[in-house]
């Protein structure tokens, strides 16, 4: 009864601001609610409008371009040079993947290919990245869920991974590790040796995480089911990655169209049934695993060589486009760039992983529960610099 | 700071200048201007409309290009592509398809802007092309007509191939939206929308994505500086001078 007074009121104090209201299910009104651009597990500045009917999710609007910075016109007034910098700070917790993207488009462009080693060290780096990447993910996912203990462990162990890449190139977070025709830097004295080392290190900290996790009751409880989108729905959503493995389909860019040198590293694609949020995280972490096994087969068939191909100083690609992707660790990560000629490029379209999966949230969240709104965003494991560029 | 804000309220000049004092001194040696040099793409329209054949005309507009700039190598240019699908396509279109070619090992066919949305359905549904994978748009001040690229790229699981259809479209023509084969155009004629201010019909809810509601022009648009902002924006709604 009292409700019912509290709700009549409701509408007379806020009348018709909040649009056409209908009646629902609970016999109450719909209520609209607003998630961020300022909350914790929108890993940014993500606004999510949701449209409830008590604790059920009717509807959501993503509301997305607080980090807009124009990274797609800044790159048509640098030049091919200059801009490769600027590609880091999409996606922030995978700048060496962005980086490896950004090289190998532009060397598809003007033909030229890195030599082997240079290939090799991109595998590396880039497999490292991916741990780091996931790391990340996992820890600030579990914290959005209610726990705490794995974003300590994950961000104590990514520590190593950044120190590797401190001593590489000096730059711990937006590294700018490759050039284009190769990498600028040699491997320093030992990095094998280190890589090896830290591999070790990692393999039982996985361990770690999944003891935490994997048949912790509230964990599974809270994502098996959750956000299910199966292979059909990713495929015309156009979503990529872990997400789309979680799905049940093998499908990693690696594999299908091998970049660098992972045609010669020997690896397995893991994927899920069910396509829900547990899938998704037993795909992650089942790439952890794979991303320590090809970091060892590169560490150890490393060849010798030069690291840097024969490139201009002046770089001016001829008059064309082509498109370029790499599998980020968020997904498929593509550069497309159209030169006329001059110094700059006359478009770089980057297509972002993270913006393009974070479209399928709506259908991903529909008929759940708030809570799991959370879950879903973190599962999703979007960057909003990457989102907004 | 203040003079380049100032030389950005005269739109056109200043969104070159400022591209052209990154690398004054070496635009020097290159008189060409950006956009001068004949786009392999944009000559079929212009040349031949009905000519079924649009190899020749594209090979053609690349040898001028590579003369005007005498130290380069010769670059790679496009070559004729065909396959029985595209036969099919050509069969039913006829000249509605204008060019069919590879670049560098990447396939892209050029589609008049009525039909493109037929081609799209029929790579989705006969071909297997079940992902879309990118949705944009370049803009061509130069070009007398059709001023605007819009790029599709797909892509099919089964087949692991790229294919790039493209459509070229004049500034305020309206393209037909591509959400009903590919959910995935939902957000990205809508960033399409946001910088270019190309205008899809039938798309659910066309609006800004990345750029506030109320801001006035189109970013990505070459005429649109690198500096320039919407300053009434900035102003009545940051209540700063300049965002600068």
């Amino acid at each position: 009864m009292k409700h019912e007074t509290m709700l009549a009121n409701d509408r007379d104090f806020y009348g018709d601001e909040w649009g056409e209201r209908t009646s629902t299910v609970l016999d109450a009104d719909e209520l609209v609610l607003n998630m961020g651009p300022q909350h914790p597990s929108t890993h940014g500045v993500l606004r999510v409008i949701l449209k409830l009917d008590g604790e059920k999710v009717l509807g959501t609007e993503c509301v997305i371009g607080y980090l807009h910075r124009g990274v797609e016109k800044i790159g048509e007034s640098r030049t091919y040079t200059m801009f490769a910098p600027y590609v880091d700070r999409m996606d922030y917790v995978a700048a060496v993947s962005n980086g490896l993207g950004y090289c190998q488009a532009v060397e598809t462009l003007i033909n030229v290919e890195a030599p082997a080693r240079a290939q090799y060290i991109r595998v590396i780096l880039s497999e490292l990245q991916r741990i780091a990447s996931h790391q990340v993910w996992l820890g600030t996912h579990a914290l959005d869920i209610g726990a705490m203990t794995p974003l300590f462990y994950t961000f104590r162990d990514r520590e190593e991974i950044l120190k590797v890449f401190e001593k590489y190139c000096g730059a711990r977070l937006t590294t700018h590790a490759f050039r284009i025709g190769g990498c600028q830097y040699d491997t320093y004295d030992g990095f094998e040796k280190e890589v090896k080392k830290l591999c070790d290190f990692m393999e039982p900290k996985f361990g770690e995480y999944e003891e935490l996790l994997t048949t912790n009751r509230i964990w599974v409880e809270r994502t098996k089911g959750v956000g299910i989108l199966n292979g059909d729905d990713c495929k015309a959503l156009g979503v990529t990655g872990p997400v789309l493995r979680a799905a049940g389909v093998k499908w990693d860019l690696r594999r299908a169209q091998p970049y660098a040198a992972y045609s010669k590293m020997d690896f397995e694609i893991p994927t899920g049934e069910n396509g829900d949020t547990y899938d998704r995280y037993m795909v992650r972490i089942k790439e952890l695993h794979q991303s320590l096994r090809i970091i060892r087969q590169a560490v150890d068939s490393i060849p010798a060589g030069p690291i840097m191909a024969k490139v201009p100083k002046v770089l001016k690609p001829p008059v064309g486009e082509i498109y370029h992707s790499i599998e980020a660790p968020k997904g498929e990560l593509g550069y497309f760039i159209v030169s006329d000629g001059s110094l700059q490029p006359y478009r770089m379209r980057i297509r972002p992983p993270s913006f393009i999966n974070l479209q399928a949230l709506d259908k991903m969240v529909r008929g759940m529960l708030v809570a799991d709104v959370v879950a879903v965003i973190g599962t999703l494991d979007i960057v909003l610099g990457e989102v907004d560029r | 700071m203040p003079d380049e804000s100032k030389a950005n309220s005269t739109p056109p000049p200043a969104g070159k200048q400022s591209n052209a004092n990154v690398a004054a001194e070496v635009k020097v040696s290159s008189p060409n201007p950006p956009q001068s040099s004949p786009n392999p793409e944009a000559k079929p329209v212009a040349a031949a409309p009905a000519a079924p054949k649009p190899a020749a005309p594209a090979s053609a507009a690349a040898v001028p290009a590579k003369a005007a700039v005498p130290p380069k190598p010769a670059g790679p240019t496009p070559q004729p592509w065909d396959n029985e699908f595209l036969q099919r396509l050509k069969k039913v279109y006829g000249s509605g398809i204008r060019e069919a070619s590879t670049y560098l090992g990447q396939n892209y066919l050029v589609a008049d802007q009525s039909i493109v949305n037929e081609i799209l359905s029929a790579y989705r549904d006969d071909e297997g092309f079940d992902y879309l994978v990118d949705l944009t748009a370049v803009h061509y001040p130069k070009r007398e007509k059709l001023e605007f690229d819009v790029v599709y790229i797909l892509y099919s699981f089964a087949k692991n191939t790229r294919v790039r259809v493209k459509t070229q479209i004049a500034d305020g023509a309206v393209l037909p939206s591509a959400v009903d084969i590919w959910p995935t155009a939902n957000w990205l004629e809508r960033e399409i929308f946001d910088m270019f201010g190309i205008r899809f019909e039938g798309h659910p809810d066309l609006k800004r994505i990345l750029l506030p509601d109320g801001w006035q022009g189109y970013p990505l648009r070459k005429d649109y500086g690198i500096l320039q902002q919407d300053q009434a924006w900035v102003q009545s709604n940051l209540g700063i001078e300049s965002g600068q």
